[in-house]
């Protein structure tokens, strides 16, 4: 089952940046790629529940604040120490200048 | 709470560590300096060729000072070229093992990861014992019982310390934790921190390390000098006097079981020669707050944040002459802590100034206060 939140505008998010994506008690993370992708994971680094939100996203690649720990946050993939546990992603879709996200994806 | 029993706490196994799980030092939030998110992405941007300009620097000179070395060996002028290459090797390797480990001193990832294994070896850390170490650092800066990389201790352990300028203590323990490793066990201490999925490569590169080092001996003894020696392994120990003295200055004598890096860490000024063997890590303050600034943009970001901050100290012997007293100190007393003063632009101090140990007062008194 789909649940789809409208995360922001496409423009309020630079290129090879991340936004923070709050739903309730949820935290998410909202990425704008280089090729002006958007993507979407869970908002907390799986290593000790940092926020990603605050970390450097480049090269399709998401730092995290705290310990530098990196996933690649196209497919959520953890890329080696301290994080071993991949994210979670969910699927975006942009309609009419916004960004959407199934929260249940 | 007697002296032995209280370096007992440092110990990750101890009461301590779990007394810090307990009230909610491990892990937790620590103040971090008000920076605008666009600021901090230009601070946090990365770039290859400050890393790559200091990386040709010093590799150039070591191998420069070794070669030199070498060909004058047997003279006096073969000292200062070993000087210099045991500092290189024995000293500045260190802040680029630190640096590397973070994986900012590169914008290219894989660079970051080549100098890391060479800066690992140098400084004789197995690179995933050291890097899960490193991370546990970072989590619980100073906080008794959850981090390993607590130099002063208090009281502190000064013969350690002082053997430590010529890696007497660092060395034989790395060696014998080598031959731990290689035989496919850790320590109790680093099973605390290491997660089983990364054992395996930590047994791996301890036999890969053996085996160079005994060739080193074998090539030593083989040719009946002790140049081999002189150039792998030897300069982590006379060449360690510096890092020890530059890592000193980074918490010594500060508070404990705190969650605000103003209170635990020290920003010193340096000089041009040291900032580039130390690679700018003298903004300590400054990296402990942003782990994720890579070592070029530091002093940008000490301009951004230095008005939430304790003032800098002006040189390594102004930051000795408050260390060695509060140390000699601690050695009487090791409740005594440097307090520094914020400039009045400042955001008050986060939480206690100093934390309490299990044994000395109840858990009650040492509750963590939201800033």
């Amino acid at each position: 089952m789909s649940q789809w939140i409208r995360a922001c505008a496409v423009d309020s998010i630079d290129v090879e940046d991340v936004a923070p994506l709050v739903v309730g008690e949820r935290h998410l993370a909202v990425y704008h790629s280089e090729e002006g992708e958007y993507y979407a994971t869970d908002g907390h680094c799986t290593h000790e529940r940092a926020l990603l939100c605050e970390g450097l996203a480049m090269d399709g690649v998401i730092e995290c604040p705290r310990h530098n720990g990196q996933f690649d946050y196209r497919s959520g993939r953890a890329l080696g120490a301290p994080v071993l546990v991949d994210l979670r992603t969910y699927p975006v879709s942009v309609r009419d200048g916004y960004v959407y996200v199934d929260i249940d994806g | 709470m007697s002296h032995r029993a209280r370096l007992g706490q440092y110990r990750l196994t101890s009461p301590a560590g779990r007394f810090a799980v307990d009230v909610g030092l491990a892990g937790a939030e620590w103040y971090r300096s008000d920076v605008p998110r666009k600021r901090l992405k230009e601070l946090m941007g990365r770039s290859d060729m400050p890393a790559l300009r200091d990386c040709v620097l010093w590799l150039g000179l070591a191998g420069g000072a070794a070669a030199g070395g070498v060909a004058l060996w047997g003279r006096w002028w073969a000292a200062p070229c070993f000087f210099a290459y045991g500092v290189l090797y024995g000293s500045a390797s260190d802040s680029r093992w630190h640096e590397t480990g973070h994986g900012t001193a590169f914008k290219t990832r894989w660079m970051d990861r080549v100098v890391y294994q060479l800066a690992s070896f140098c400084m004789m850390r197995d690179p995933t014992v050291w890097r899960w170490q490193h991370t546990r650092h970072h989590s619980d800066t100073l906080i008794v019982g959850r981090d390993a990389e607590i130099t002063a201790m208090r009281p502190a352990r000064l013969a350690r310390i002082v053997l430590n300028l010529l890696g007497l203590v660092d060395v034989p323990v790395a060696l014998r934790l080598m031959a731990v490793h290689a035989s496919g066990r850790l320590t109790a201490e680093e099973q605390t921190f290491v997660p089983p999925e990364q054992r395996r490569s930590v047994y791996r590169t301890s036999r890969v390390w053996l085996v160079i080092y005994a060739a080193t001996v074998a090539a030593a003894a083989a040719s009946g000098s002790w140049v081999p020696l002189v150039l792998v392994g030897g300069p982590r120990l006379y060449g360690a006097s510096l890092f020890v003295l530059y890592g000193l200055t980074q918490h010594a004598g500060l508070g404990e079981n705190v969650l605000d890096h103003r209170l635990n860490t020290r920003t010193v000024k340096m000089n041009a020669v040291n900032r580039f063997l130390y690679l700018n890590m003298n903004y300590h303050t400054e990296h402990h707050m942003f782990p994720m600034v890579p070592y070029h943009r530091l002093p940008a970001l000490h301009e951004q944040v230095k008005d939430d901050l304790p003032a800098p100290y002006p040189s390594m012997w102004a930051a000795y002459k408050e260390i060695v007293p509060a140390i000699l100190r601690q050695l009487r007393d090791p409740t005594y802590f440097v307090k520094r003063e914020l400039p009045s632009t400042a955001t008050p101090y986060r939480g206690p100034l100093d934390g309490l140990l299990p044994a000395a007062e109840p858990v009650e008194r040492m509750s963590v206060q939201p800033g």
